[in-house]
Order: structure tokens, then C-alpha cells, then sequence
């Protein structure tokens, strides 16, 4: 299974999480949006569901859409060799997303990494510390809002 | 015995020189006692000068790269910069040092290395003090060199020196008991520990003939002794830095270095005076044959430091004490069996 | 009163065998690790923001400076994932020129991991033979494209050159000589007794424990978990060749050094294959100067050397990428450190490490 046929395979997902769940995006980039207090339950479910059994977190990232930030895990399903997009997002001032560490500590590393370049704060996680930069660093340079100042690009 | 040559005549012919200006028969042995203590620091400077450029011509040999090679014809004067580059560094002493104990670790741990020389049997009778119990004076004194490890260790102030000086405790004091039991084979063999008593009894069949298990066990222990890969866990680099030569610099440097080829040497003399009949051998003199064998034991020594990779301090320690040491215990048991049965038939 | 207590030993960042600029604090008992925390940051230079004011082809030079020893993984995958974003379709010849560059960058790339592990273990040749034998593969890229490390060879729609006459002849040399090198390296290194109770049994990683810690590549499969996304989600042209994926057992240091040497195996078999197949013709498709992807968002990854290479792109229609972001292999795999480094002593640390194959330019980004 890949994005593509998402819509049709996830009836039952959607069954169970009707109003908190819904599918965005078109194609190859659809995705699951899940609304943050249950992201754990959508991604457990996706994880442990014999159906699905996307037991690898692939990539988690964040995006900076101005508005919200979007918090993006690839999921793969190893067995079932299927890929899927979920999505959670949160806003710009009180960034908060549950960490997904519980159901793949994989997510530690790359947790620390969105908070500390983005400022999204994933509760319950062991260790948010920054990661890349230094631990006194004053704000979190991907947010657009960011400003560079005199250590940005010189033309 | 043999007639007098080689060393020993330069030696006599030396003496009579002396004599000739010197009354006092006295002050002519103090002469040639001074003239021998030149000449022994002298073997030691210049082979530490010789077998850098060697460590780096035949690692370079090993690894297929050509060494150096700008600093004079075939990169010969390499160790000569080297030393002068060493000489001219800055002197830097961590702040949080023990001072005199930093300071005096390199000089204490070049003094056994050197004064282990003094029994050292180059041809027959050069030698400096023939001394009745020799082996047993070598190995004391070649003993001495743990504390001077962990003093730096110690001193230095840094964890890695401090790890790297343990480790060196637990080494040489775990690698000396097999290496003191496979020499006993040889002490049991020859009767005696004076070394030119050892080197005359080999005059017919070299001792690795008789005790080739000593010979490896010997030869084993020795490069733990030494500190050479694969047991150069003290310095090992790409775990402790440089253990506890890590605050070390310059000409303090340069002394641990320095001793460290002086205790490649004298080990090599030592397998060479125990196992491979010291000055003994046809056509060519006694130095002759004496300096070749110590070269092929220090090459044998530079091959295994530029293939193995290094051992793990546990099993250094398990290897040390349960396949060394039985190994080493079962070959006096032999040699004594062996030597009894000998004696019964003849 | 006696009691004993640990203490903290700094690793790095400036540390021989940290390969970079890694620090790793390690919380030690004696000789024994108790904790062992890596610090990354040392190397951050912020590119991902940086591609946030470059152009699309502009992009391409930084990924080169990630995976700075696979430079050609990273190339591929850059271009792939913004290919798939923008639909343009890449000349035969190109694919085959991309696999064969990919796969000599990744026997390149284990050559080096071979060699540091040897270093680290102190057997300094190994280092030497791996780097001798990487440089016969630095001077056939240098042929391709004038760069032995930094290539930006890979572009938008094919690669940037056509290969010179000479480099086919060089291949075919390289890849029969290979073969003996290989055997030359298990003489010194596989068959050495030292180095084999060095790794053998250090840093276990259970094949269930790998996967949640999210460990890809040849780290991954030497747990015994079978994911290389060259099979599973086959990439590029990756599906017409008939290669096998070496596996391991328990997940030790052995088997991550034992995985690798068969990559390289395979990865001369897929070279052999791709040069027997490749076609005639163009190298490059006909791509606009400066690439304007429809706004939406694509996820590629590749099987990088040292495990799976994502590329995360959001465009908006721009000329430079809304946000991009890279999974890098090094940087998760290193989360894994920790507890693979519990319990063991100084000097496994040192072979976890290199066995991991972390590469500082990668972790940092």
C-alpha cells in the first residue's frame, strides 16, 4: 500500500477516530491529520493494528507553515512493506505535541532536533535538550520568523 | 674459550693508550669505566635515532607507502629533525600538575631503561659489569619502569593519563610473572644467571631449540612489557589519547619516547643473549652476528605492531593469567623433567 | 570509610577515534561504561535554513558536504527527490551512470569505514590498504567529473557530464582487481584472531531493538533485519540488477564489519552489472534553468552507505525550497550509542563507534 490507495485502506482507522482524524492532500502526498491529543492513540494503533503494523518511524520532521507549525512522521510498515504520511500540528506561540517517543524511541534524537531548530515542545519526552545547538542559543532558526541578522547570506 | 676479538680489543687496544698517558693503573680503569658509560649512552641515543627511522621505513614497508624520504638521502636524517624539532618545542606544564612528580616520571623512566644496558653481553667479553646474577639484575631493573608510568599517569592531572597509568600497572605486573617463569627455563639450562655464562652455553644449540616455549612466551611478554601494539593499551591512541604521555611535551616527550626504543632494544638484546646464542655464530665477529640477531628480533617486533590490531585490557589481563602463565609454569615443569631425564641417561 | 564512585570522562570533540567532531561523555566505573552520551552541534552549520534562500540546483554543492564520504548518495537522493516533485524523467544512460557512481561511492565509503575501524582497533595498516584501494575509486570520480570528494556530479534530469573515454577501461581494471584486494583485507583484518574477539559480542543490538531504535542501514541489517530500501522500495533503475542483501545474526560489532564487507561485494557485482547493460545515448534530460516545483511536499529516500537518506522537501511554488529537510542516517543511528555502549569497556566504545560508521558532517547538518 502506498499514499495512493490511503483513502480506501484506513476505513477502519477512521471509524475509530472520526472527528479527530482526517485525510489531507491528494495523491501521492496525502496524508492522516491527526489532531495532537490523539496523535499517541492514531500512531499506536497504526503501529500495533495487524492491518497496518507500521513498525518504523522513518523521519520526523516539522514544518514552519506561519500559521501552525506541522509536525510530519514517515511511518513504514516493514512486514507490509506500506508508507504513510501523519501529520499533527500546533501553534506558533504554546508549540506542544505529545512525543512519540513511548511508541518509537527512535523519535528521541530527532524530537530534540524539531525543538531545538523549531521550538516545538513534545511532552513526555526523556530529554528535551537542544541537540545541534548550543544550550544557551536564543531562539530556533527554522521558524521563519527567525531572524538571521549579520549572520545571514552577505550579497 | 675464544680468543680475544672484536669489541673486546678495540677495548684492550684503548687501554693501552691510556696507559700510556695515565700513571695510575687505577685512574685508567675509572677512564675506560667512563669511556664505557659514553659508549653505552651512546648505543641508546643513537638507536633510539636509528630505530625511529626504522619504525617509520618498515611500517612504511608494511603499509606499502615509501616513509620518509626528503630529509636527506633516503629520508635518512629524519630523526635528526625530528629530534630538533622536539628539542625546540614549547615546554608545557598543565596547570593542575603535580609538579615534581610530572617532572621527574620521564627522567625516572629513562633510568632503568638505561641502566639495564650495563649487562648487556655485546660480544664476548664486552661487557660492561659481568655480573653473577645479570638476568635477575635485568629484570629488576627493568621493573622499575611501572611506577614511573603511573607517576605521569598520576601527575599529569588528566583522566586519560590517569586510565593510561593504570592500565600500565595492571599490564607490566601481570605480564612480568610469565616473562620471569619463561626465563627461568633458560636460568635451569645453563645454570647460572650471568649472561655470559647463558651466551657460552649456547656456543653448540641455541636455546630456542631447547625451549621454544619459552621463546614464545618470552617474546609475547616482552611486547607487553614494552608497551607495543598489540598490548600498547597504555598508550593506546584511539582509546586514551595518548595515556600518560598525553600532557607531555617537547624533550619531556621525547624522553618517554626515547626510553621506549631503549626498552625495544633491550628486550631484543635479551631474547637474543637468552635464545639466539647472543654473540655466537661462524665467520663473521661476535657484534657482527650479535647486532643482527637483535635487529631481527626488533624488526620481528615492528611486524607485529604494524599488523594486529590491539587487545581489550580484560583480555589482556584473562590471556596474561590463564594462557601465559600455565603455559609458562608447564615449560619449567618440562625443562626439569626433560633436564632430569637427561642427566639419568648420560 | 571506603566507597567507590564514577567518573566523567570527555570523549571528544577533539579525540582520535570520534571520527569529526563528536563528543561523547562517558560516565565510567573503573574501566566500564556506564553511560555513554553523545554531543552533537560541533559541525552545524544550518542547512537546512540555508537551503531555505538557495535555489533548487543551488542545493545540490551542500549536499555533498552532508555524507562527505558518500557525497554521491547524497547527491542522488537530492536530485531524485525533487525529480519526483517536479516529474522530469532521467535519460537511460544517466540511470546507469548514477548506479555505478552511487556503487563505487559506497565500496568508497565502507573502504574508509574498514580502514577507521582498523585505526581504531590500532592496526593502522588496515587504514592504509582501505584508503590505497579508495583511491583507485577517487581517481575514476575525478575522471568523471574533476572532484575526488565534493562531487556534485548527480544533477536535475542526468548527470552533469558524459564519462571520458578512459574511465570505462579503469573501471573494468578496477573491478578486477577488486576482488583480490578484498581477500587481501580478509587476510589482514577477518582472519585476524585479535580483531575477531574484539568485536565479536560487543555492542548487541537485537534485530526488534534496532527497528524501534530506528537504526537503517547496514547497522540495521546486521541485527538481522532485512531493509535495504534498494529492494524494498527500489529507486532509480535499482530493480533491473540481481544483487543479494547480506545479513547478520545478533547484531554485534562483528556482524556490522562483516555486513559491510559483503556490501561491497554486491556493490562491485551491481557496477559489473549496470556497466554490462548500460545503453548509448544522452546523459542529461532537458530541464528548465531554474526549477519551479508545483507547491506540495514529497519524501525520497535512498540506501545511503551508512542507511537510509531521506529527503523531506515543501515547496510553494518558489524558486527556493519552503522547507527542507534531510533524515540523515548518521544522526539516528547514533541514538543508539547509549545503551550498545552500556557495560562495556573504553576500548568498545571506540568499535561501537566506528562500527556504527557515524560521519560528523551528516550528524550535524
Amino acid at each position: 500500500m502506498s499514499n495512493q490507495d490511503i483513502n480506501s485502506s484506513l476505513a477502519e482507522l477512521q471509524a475509530r477516530y472520526l472527528e479527530d482524524v482526517k485525510i489531507i492532500g491528494e495523491e501521492a502526498q496525502s496524508a492522516l491529520l491527526a489532531l495532537p491529543h490523539r496523535l499517541l492513540d492514531i500512531l499506536r494503533f497504526l503501529k500495533t493494528n495487524e492491518s497496518y503494523q507500521f513498525n518504523m518511524l522513518r523521519n520526523l520532521t516539522a514544518v514552519d507553515y506561519l500559521e501552525y507549525i506541522e509536525i510530519v512522521y514517515h511511518l513504514y510498515s516493514l512486514p507490509l512493506r506500506q508508507a504513510i504520511t501523519v501529520k499533527t500540528r500546533c501553534g506558533m506561540e504554546d508549540s506542544q505535541v505529545p512525543s512519540a517517543t513511548v511508541i518509537w524511541p527512535s523519535a528521541n534524537f530527532q524530537e530534540r532536533e524539531i525543538y531545538d531548530l523549531l521550538g516545538v515542545r513534545f511532552t513526555g519526552h526523556p530529554d528535551l535538550r537542544r541537540i545541534l545547538l548550543r544550550d544557551e542559543f536564543d531562539g530556533h532558526p527554522l521558524r521563519k520568523t527567525y531572524n538571521i541578522g549579520n549572520a545571514g547570506e552577505r550579497r | 674459550m675464544q680468543e680475544i676479538t672484536g669489541l673486546f680489543k678495540i677495548a684492550e687496544i684503548l687501554r693501552g693508550i691510556l696507559g700510556h698517558f695515565l700513571p695510575d693503573p687505577q685512574l685508567v680503569d675509572i677512564c675506560m669505566s667512563l669511556i664505557n658509560i659514553g659508549a653505552i649512552f651512546t648505543i641508546i641515543s643513537l638507536t633510539a635515532v636509528v630505530l625511529v627511522y626504522t619504525e617509520r621505513k618498515v611500517s612504511a614497508f608494511m603499509q606499502r607507502r615509501s616513509g620518509p624520504n626528503r630529509v636527506g638521502p633516503g629520508g635518512t636524517l629524519q630523526s635528526v629533525a625530528d629530534m630538533i624539532k622536539l628539542m625546540a618545542k614549547e615546554d608545557i606544564m598543565p596547570a593542575g600538575a603535580d609538579k615534581w612528580m610530572w617532572i621527574l616520571a620521564p627522567i625516572l623512566l629513562f633510568i632503568p631503561a638505561a641502566a639495564v644496558f650495563v649487562v648487556f653481553p655485546f660480544d664476548n667479553k664486552a661487557i660492561f659489569a659481568d655480573l653473577n646474577i645479570g638476568i635477575f639484575y635485568f629484570i629488576a631493573m627493568s621493573s622499575q619502569s611501572v611506577l614511573p608510568f603511573l607517576m605521569a599517569g598520576w601527575a599529569s592531572n588528566n583522566k586519560y593519563s590517569l586510565v593510561g597509568g593504570m592500565r600500565t600497572v595492571a599490564q607490566m605486573l601481570s605480564y612480568e610473572v610469565p616473562m620471569v617463569l619463561s626465563i627461568l627455563g633458560i636460568v635451569m639450562l645453563a645454570g647460572s644467571m650471568r649472561m655470559s655464562t647463558i651466551v657460552a652455553a649456547q656456543q653448540h644449540t641455541w636455546f630456542i631449540v631447547l625451549q621454544p616455549i619459552a621463546f614464545v612466551v618470552y617474546v609475547i611478554t616482552a611486547t607487553a612489557e614494552i608497551n607495543r601494539a598489540p598490548f600498547d593499551l597504555v598508550e593506546g591512541e584511539s582509546e586514551i589519547v595518548a595515556g600518560p604521555f598525553t600532557e607531555y611535551t617537547g624533550m619531556r616527550w621525547a624522553l618517554f619516547f626515547l626510553a621506549e626504543y631503549a626498552n625495544l632494544l633491550a628486550v631484543s638484546v635479551i631474547a637474543t643473549t637468552l635464545f639466539l646464542g647472543g654473540w655466537n655464530g661462524p665467520w663473521l665477529p661476535g657484534w657482527v652476528w650479535f647486532f643482527l640477531k637483535v635487529g631481527g628480533m626488533i624488526f620481528l617486533f615492528m611486524w607485529f605492531r604494524w599488523t594486529f590490531p590491539r587487545l581489550r585490557i580484560d583480555q589482556l589481563m584473562s590471556f596474561g593469567w590463564k594462557v601465559l602463565l600455565p603455559l609458562a609454569l608447564l615449560n619449567i615443569i618440562v625443562t626439569g623433567i626433560g633436564m632430569y631425564i637427561y642427566e639419568f641417561f648420560s | 570509610m571506603l566507597k567507590t564512585e564514577t567518573f566523567t570522562l570527555n570523549m571528544g570533540p577533539q579525540h582520535p577515534s570520534t571520527h569529526g567532531v563528536l563528543q561523547v561523555v562517558l560516565e565510567l566505573d573503573g574501566e566500564t561504561v556506564v553511560q555513554a552520551i553523545p554531543h552533537m552541534g560541533y559541525l552545524h552549520r544550518g542547512i537546512e535554513k540555508l537551503a531555505e534562500s538557495r535555489t533548487y540546483a543551488q542545493f545540490i554543492p551542500y549536499t555533498d558536504r552532508l555524507d562527505y564520504v558518500s557525497s554521491m548518495g547524497n547527491n542522488l537522493g537530492y536530485c531524485q527527490t525533487v525529480e519526483k516533485m517536479v516529474g522530469i524523467k532521467v535519460p537511460e544512460r544517466a540511470e546507469y551512470l548514477r548506479i555505478i557512481m552511487t556503487e563505487l561511492n559506497r565500496i568508497a565509503s565502507h573502504l574508509i569505514f574498514m580502514g577507521s575501524l582498523a585505526i581504531d582497533l590500532g592496526a593502522s595498516t588496515g587504514m592504509m590498504f582501505g584508503f590505497r584501494s579508495r583511491e583507485r575509486i577517487l581517481d575514476l570520480f575525478d575522471m568523471a567529473c574533476g572532484a575526488r570528494q565534493t562531487y556534485t556530479y548527480i544533477r536535475f534530469g542526468g548527470v552533469s557530464a558524459d564519462i571520458p573515454s578512459e574511465f570505462i577501461p579503469a573501471l573494468q581494471r578496477f573491478l578486477t582487481d577488486f576482488p583480490a584486494m578484498l581477500d587481501e583485507y580478509h587476510r589482514l583484518l577477518t582472519g585476524n584472531e585479535i580483531l575477531y574477539h574484539r568485536l565479536k559480542n560487543t555492542g548487541v543490538i537485537s534485530g526488534q531493538r534496532a527497528l524501534e531504535i530506528g537504526l537503517t542501514g547496514p547497522a540495521l541489517r546486521a541485527s538481522g533485519v532485512d531493509y535495504d530500501i534498494r529492494k524494498v522500495e527500489p529507486y532509480g533503475i535499482y530493480d533491473r540488477f540481481d544483487f543479494s542483501v547480506p545479513l547478520g545474526q545478533v547484531g554485534d560489532c562483528w556482524d556490522r564489519y562483516i555486513v559491510r564487507m559483503e556490501e561491497m561485494k554486491q556493490s562491485a557485482s551491481i557496477v559489473t552489472q549496470a556497466l554490462e547493460q548500460m545503453p548509448e545515448g544522452t546523459v542529461m534530460a532537458t530541464v528548465p534553468k531554474v526549477l519551479k516545483p508545483p507547491a506540495g511536499e514529497v519524501y525520497h529516500s535512498i540506501e545511503n552507505p551508512r542507511g537510509e537518506l531521506g529527503y523531506y522537501i515543501v515547496s510553494d511554488g518558489g524558486v527556493n525550497p519552503y522547507r527542507l529537510h534531510v533524515r540523515r542516517p548518521s544522526f539516528i543511528n547514533l541514538q543508539v550509542l547509549n545503551e550498545a555502549c552500556q557495560g562495556l569497556l573504553i576500548g568498545d566504545v571506540v568499535a561501537v563507534l566506528a562500527t556504527l560508521d557515524s560521519l560528523m558532517g551528516e550528524v550535524d547538518c
